[in-house]
This record gives C-alpha cells, sequence and structure tokens, in this order.
C-alpha cells in the first residue's frame, strides 16, 4: 500500500459515512465561533427548534467587532455592539463557552485556539472564517466554512465534504535573517497565485517550514487561504507537540501520553503522492512587500511597482492597471521610494508573541517617523498583550511613537474604529489588500512585522536587513 | 432552502479577476445579525459614489455611472458573468446572500474560490464552471449583444445562448440533487443520527481528550 499524505490520515480518522459519490460526512472535533458569522446560525437553530450537539466542542469569543481602545464603556457603534451581544445571548442560552471581550483570554480566534489548547494536532477544526486554515499549523484538518456550514456543525457535529486534492509546497533550505514565515507565505502566493491552491488541501514541507516556529507556521498556514486553498497545514514534530503541552485545553496524564503517541504519526509518509508539487528555494526568499490588490501581486522590498505593459496576458494587463489606478502608484516606482501614512502591527496572521519580539527588535531605540499619522500595535489576545508586557515590549513600542492597543482584529478589516481613509496607504502586517478590505479608499501594503515597523520608522519601505 | 431549476436571464458581464468577497459585500454591512436586505448593498465600493453605512437609506444615493450593474441594458440582470478565481477571500456568506438579494441565481466563471462556491449552494445560487475561452467569448457576445440572455438547465446541467448554442456544464451530483430540490442539509445529516452516534462512541474510546 503506498504511503499517505497528512491530509488522507487526517481526513480517513473523522469519516462518518460516504455517499456513493464520495461526498463524505466528516466528523468536526473543534468549533471556533465569533460574532460576524454566527447569529443567522442560531437564529436558524432556533427557528428550526434544534439545540446544538456538542456544546463542549465549541467557544466562542467576540474580536472583529471589539474596540482596541478602553473598553470600560462596552462598545459605542451601537450596530457593533449588538452584534457582540448577540453572541453573548446565543452563548447563555445555548450553554458555549465564550472567551467575553472583558476575559483576558480574550482575543483573536486563530490566536486564542492554539493559545488555549482549544487546537490540537489530529483534529478538525472549523470556524466561520476563511483564516481558519491557520490552525493547520498544528497538523489538524482546519478550514473556514460560512454560516450555513456554522448551523450545520452547530447542529450535528459534522459537514459534508468531498476530498480536496493534494498539494505539497516543500520549502528547503535556510532563510536568509530578516526573512520570515511571512515573507514565505508571500513568496508562495506570489509564484502559484492567488487562486493557486484553489481545490487543494495545502501541505506545507521541507527543511525550512521545519525550522519554523509555532507561530511562524501559523502565519504561513493563515496565508494558505490567500493561495486559495481552504486549509493548509504542517507535519507534527517535536516543536508541535512541545507548544502544546501544559495548554490549558491540551490533555493530560495518560490521556497525554495516548494523545502525543497518535499526533506523532501525522506527517506525510516519506512515499506518499501528491497531486502537485511546488519547490521553492529558501535561501532566494527576500523580504516581500505586496503593491497591488490582490495578495499576489507582491515583489521583494528591493523591487519596483510592475508596468501593466509587461503583464503576461490582456486580463493581467487589465487587473494590473486597475490595481494600480486604485493603489495611487505608477509602474517602474522603487518598492523603497513608497511612503505609508499609516502603519498595523497585529492581525490573525502577525499578531502572536514571536511577531511583536520581532517588530519591537526594529522599533527598539528608534520613532515613528513624523510623516506617519498612525502606527497602530494590536496584539492578538489579552495573554499576548500581558506577555509581550511582561517582556517590556509595549514601553519599547510606546517609546517610539506607536499606539499599544487592547486585542481583536482592529485594523485587518476595518469593522472595529480602527480603519484608513480614503488615500491613505498603510504597511500592514494582515493577510488580505483588497480594494477597500482596511476602510473605503485605504490602500494596503502587506509585509511582515520587521518590515512594518522598519517603513513606521523610516516612513516608507525599508529593507529591513540592512536599517 | 431556495430551489434551483431552470433560469433564462439576462446576463451581466463583471470584467475583473479575482473579485473578492470584500468587494462583493462590503465589512460594515457584515454587521447585521440578519440574513436578508444585503442587496442594496451588493458590491457597495464600486455601486456608489459615496460612502456606504449599515441602516444608511440606499435609495437616494450617488450611483458610479461607470460600473456595470448601474447600466440600463443590464437592469433586470440574473446571470452574473465573471473572470476567474470569483468569490475569493472571506468565507462571509453575507456574499452570496447580497447577490441573491439583488437577483443573481446563476454565476459563470472560469473558476471560483472554494468557500464562495459551497456557500452559493445553500443558497439557490448556481455557480457554473467554463473553460476560460469560452467564457471569454460569452464576454465578447454579451458586450455587443444588448438584451444578451442564456437559459440555464441545471437538470441537464447545460447553458443555452441566443443562437441556441448549447454549453454543457460540470456539477457535483450530491449537490445537484439538493440544489435542484431545495434540501435542507440538517435534515438529511441527521438521517445519519446512528452513523454519527456510532462514530462519537468510537472516538471516545480511541481519543478520549477530544471529549473532555
Amino acid at each position: 500500500m503506498p504511503g499517505q499524505t497528512l491530509f488522507q490520515k487526517l481526513w480517513d480518522a473523522h469519516i462518518v459515512h460516504v455517499e456513493a459519490d464520495g461526498t463524505t460526512l466528516l466528523y468536526i472535533d473543534r468549533h471556533l465561533v465569533h460574532e460576524v458569522t454566527s447569529p443567522q446560525a442560531f437564529e436558524g437553530l432556533k427557528l428550526a427548534h434544534r439545540t446544538p450537539r456538542r456544546v463542549d466542542a465549541a467557544i466562542a469569543v467576540p474580536d472583529h467587532n471589539v474596540p482596541t481602545t478602553d473598553r470600560s464603556q462596552g462598545i459605542a457603534d451601537p450596530v457593533s455592539r449588538l452584534q457582540v451581544e448577540t453572541l453573548d445571548a446565543n452563548c447563555a442560552e445555548f450553554g458555549i463557552t465564550e472567551f467575553k471581550m472583558d476575559d483576558i483570554r480574550q482575543g483573536i480566534v486563530h490566536v486564542i485556539g492554539p493559545e488555549e489548547g482549544l487546537t490540537l494536532p489530529g483534529m478538525t477544526v472549523v470556524c466561520g472564517d476563511s483564516h481558519t486554515s491557520t490552525h493547520g499549523a498544528f497538523g489538524a484538518l482546519a478550514f473556514g466554512i460560512g454560516t450555513s456550514e456554522v448551523e450545520h456543525v452547530l447542529a450535528t457535529q459534522c459537514l459534508w465534504q468531498k476530498p480536496s486534492k493534494t498539494l505539497l509546497v516543500k520549502v528547503e533550505g535556510q532563510l536568509g535573517k530578516g526573512v520570515t514565515a511571512k515573507d514565505i507565505a508571500l513568496a508562495i502566493i506570489g509564484e502559484i497565485g492567488t487562486a493557486g491552491g484553489t481545490g487543494y488541501a495545502l501541505e506545507f514541507g521541507g527543511s525550512a517550514i521545519r525550522a519554523l516556529t509555532m507561530e511562524g507556521r501559523m502565519t504561513l498556514c493563515n496565508m494558505a487561504i490567500e493561495a486559495g486553498a481552504r486549509a493548509g497545514m504542517v507535519a507534527v514534530d517535536q516543536a508541535t507537540i512541545d507548544y502544546v503541552k501544559g495548554r490549558p485545553y491540551a490533555p493530560k496524564g495518560d490521556a497525554w501520553d495516548k494523545a502525543v503517541a497518535w499526533w506523532r504519526t501525522l506527517h506525510s509518509d516519506p512515499d506518499a503522492a501528491f497531486d502537485r508539487v511546488v519547490e521553492l528555494d529558501a535561501a532566494k526568499i527576500e523580504p516581500q512587500v505586496t503593491w497591488g490588490t490582490s495578495p499576489e501581486m507582491v515583489t521583494t522590498v528591493g523591487g519596483r511597482v510592475p508596468d501593466p505593459a509587461d503583464a503576461p496576458n490582456d486580463v493581467k494587463q487589465h487587473d494590473w492597471t486597475r490595481a494600480l489606478e486604485y493603489m495611487g502608484l505608477q509602474g517602474g516606482t522603487p518598492i523603497t521610494g513608497i511612503a505609508v501614512d499609516k502603519v498595523f502591527i497585529g492581525s490573525c496572521t502577525n499578531s502572536r508573541i514571536e511577531d511583536l519580539r520581532e517588530a519591537a527588535s526594529v522599533a527598539k531605540g528608534r520613532k515613528v517617523a513624523p510623516s506617519v499619522k498612525l502606527a497602530l500595535v494590536v496584539p492578538g489576545s489579552g495573554l499576548v498583550k500581558q506577555q509581550a508586557e511582561a517582556e517590556g515590549l509595549d514601553r519599547i513600542f510606546i517609546a517610539a511613537g506607536f499606539e499599544w492597543r487592547e486585542p481583536g482584529c482592529s485594523m485587518c478589516l476595518a469593522m472595529n474604529a480602527d480603519r484608513l481613509e480614503p488615500g491613505e496607504r498603510c504597511a500592514s502586517t494582515s493577510n488580505r489588500n483588497f480594494e477597500g478590505r482596511q476602510g473605503q479608499g485605504g490602500r494596503t501594503h502587506l509585509v511582515s512585522p520587521a518590515m512594518a515597523a522598519a517603513a513606521a520608522c523610516a516612513g516608507h519601505f525599508v529593507d529591513v536587513r540592512n536599517f | 432552502m431556495l430551489a434551483f431549476t431552470t433560469l433564462d436571464g439576462l446576463v451581466v458581464p463583471l470584467d475583473r479577476a479575482n473579485v473578492d468577497t470584500d468587494a462583493i459585500i462590503p465589512k460594515q454591512f457584515l454587521k447585521s445579525i440578519k440574513r436578508a436586505g444585503f442587496g442594496p448593498n451588493l458590491f457597495d465600493e464600486w455601486r456608489y459614489l459615496d460612502h456606504g453605512e449599515p441602516g444608511k437609506p440606499n435609495h437616494d444615493r450617488p450611483l458610479n455611472p461607470d460600473f456595470v450593474l448601474n447600466q440600463p441594458r443590464y437592469q433586470g440582470a440574473s446571470v452574473l458573468l465573471a473572470r476567474e478565481n470569483f468569490g475569493c477571500g472571506s468565507s462571509r456568506e453575507h456574499a452570496p446572500w447580497a447577490l441573491e438579494d439583488y437577483g443573481f441565481r446563476a454565476i459563470i466563471a472560469p473558476s471560483f474560490a472554494d468557500i464562495f462556491y459551497n456557500n452559493c449552494f445553500k443558497n439557490g445560487i448556481l455557480p457554473i464552471v467554463l473553460d476560460a475561452t469560452l467564457v471569454d467569448r460569452l464576454f465578447r457576445e454579451c458586450g455587443a449583444i444588448e438584451g444578451y440572455a442564456l437559459t440555464v438547465d441545471l437538470a441537464r446541467q447545460t447553458v443555452t445562448t441566443p443562437t441556441g448554442e448549447v454549453i454543457h456544464f460540470e456539477v457535483d451530483a450530491g449537490r445537484k440533487h439538493r440544489l435542484l430540490n431545495g434540501l435542507d442539509d440538517i435534515g438529511l445529516t441527521l438521517l445519519q443520527g446512528d452513523k454519527i452516534k456510532a462514530y462519537e462512541e468510537r472516538r471516545k474510546i480511541e481519543a478520549p481528550w477530544l471529549f473532555a
């Protein structure tokens, strides 16, 4: 029998029932719930007089709408407030554990899952949010779902799925200094495009991936969806097990030993066959900066904004022209010649402790450039914030002129009060540079935390390797 | 769920690749706790010249005359013709809710993002994948002929052009069955209740930490 991929192992362990055409009823171990994509699901349950099948498998947290400034007065925007209150009421009614806005464990759903040990290797993890792919960093099968499926999981603890094709992205070699998981993610998307992973479960492998910390692996898997893949994953190794050990919801005692024995099998077998393999040389990856309105519109910090005349085909030429018009950029402009108005360090991609350490190491002893109107640091969770403060990172940021905020999704998608004004340009550690993503008319450039901090201090993009 | 059988609909061409769900329905409208009423804010930032907010009346907002949905010849369209990777980005089901509420029941593109594609079937919208060259030709025909309409037949898996050309498309058998009959997924799944229970009993022994 040929070897199995990690995806196949995870899939097989969760099959409840298979239809004649291969459509599979898949069991879901962990359901993460937030305020934006759940109200209609709870309403649907109530209308049909149904109740959640397993409240112990679900965990809820408000993250998209929460203010990152003082919360003692609640949420000022009545529409945002109603959505968070609706989550509170639904969780109370059905008995679902919720980390509320004033709980130290509150944070971005994709940060708190791993942090609390709610995300474990071998699990199927879903959430009504496309960045659920993040949790695949733990050797889990994790993917985003729509609200109908949120309701479906609440009611049945299962989902109907067809097996995905498998894609292995192999990154071999050693990353250069100042090059991070975010740069790997953007380089991969630049290589295969934003639809390159559509229809695939994407496994990241190779020596450069094995050398990443769990935070780095989460950043990478988080961006799998920006390459079109619903699920990204990394094999379990000692780093995975060490990270999980001792977390509040991680198994303990005999259960821990039994779990670890299974988790150690969660890797693709050496002779496993993938439907597609893409290889990248880690040593050739440089710090990345996006220049357009799709994450695939990306180049290196030493590069230039491309000229639409050089586009490979008519459709791309049209897209590039439109993107440059929206971004207010000219083809041929050096990336380091682009000045920024705002800087955002945060989001489910880059708001964990390691990200903040990287950014702080650049900000230390420097000042935010006078031309930069706002430089925000938004930790991924209350516990990340606490840890950062214990390490003195908050003082480094504040001394440099950054604002140090409360945890949440914040300016990644600007559902709360943190946003770009029309025409403003932002160096952002988030995951999407779509038109209007950070505020109508806002212009987003995706970068790593260190590159964002460097841009904040220089007032324009700079190569963090010689900054 | 809304069923889909056949559709004879006016086509509107949206000539952009990688149309993301943030463009389909911007984030501020995701604050709603309802499932209905997103249609007036479909493609809000492209469709209007001012900034839209939830609760703001839309009827007197300034329309962007250059945006294709606002052109008189495309009023009443129910088929959206799109480019590759339509619906990429966020998993928000508000995107198909907004498309359906506006009046779209079928979307034709060379490719769709996975989550969006799946969400369409839960909301009575048929996403149709056709070869990129063919989609390119449909764009040209649609632009050239005013009142260009297509007939979609889900049971036969065909799209018929005004000249009578019949184009076949692929769709997963299970999804087709559910969409044709407007079946409730949860009701169907609950019919497998014994198997779900048996799976849980087995997993409680194999992996007890998952049931703590």
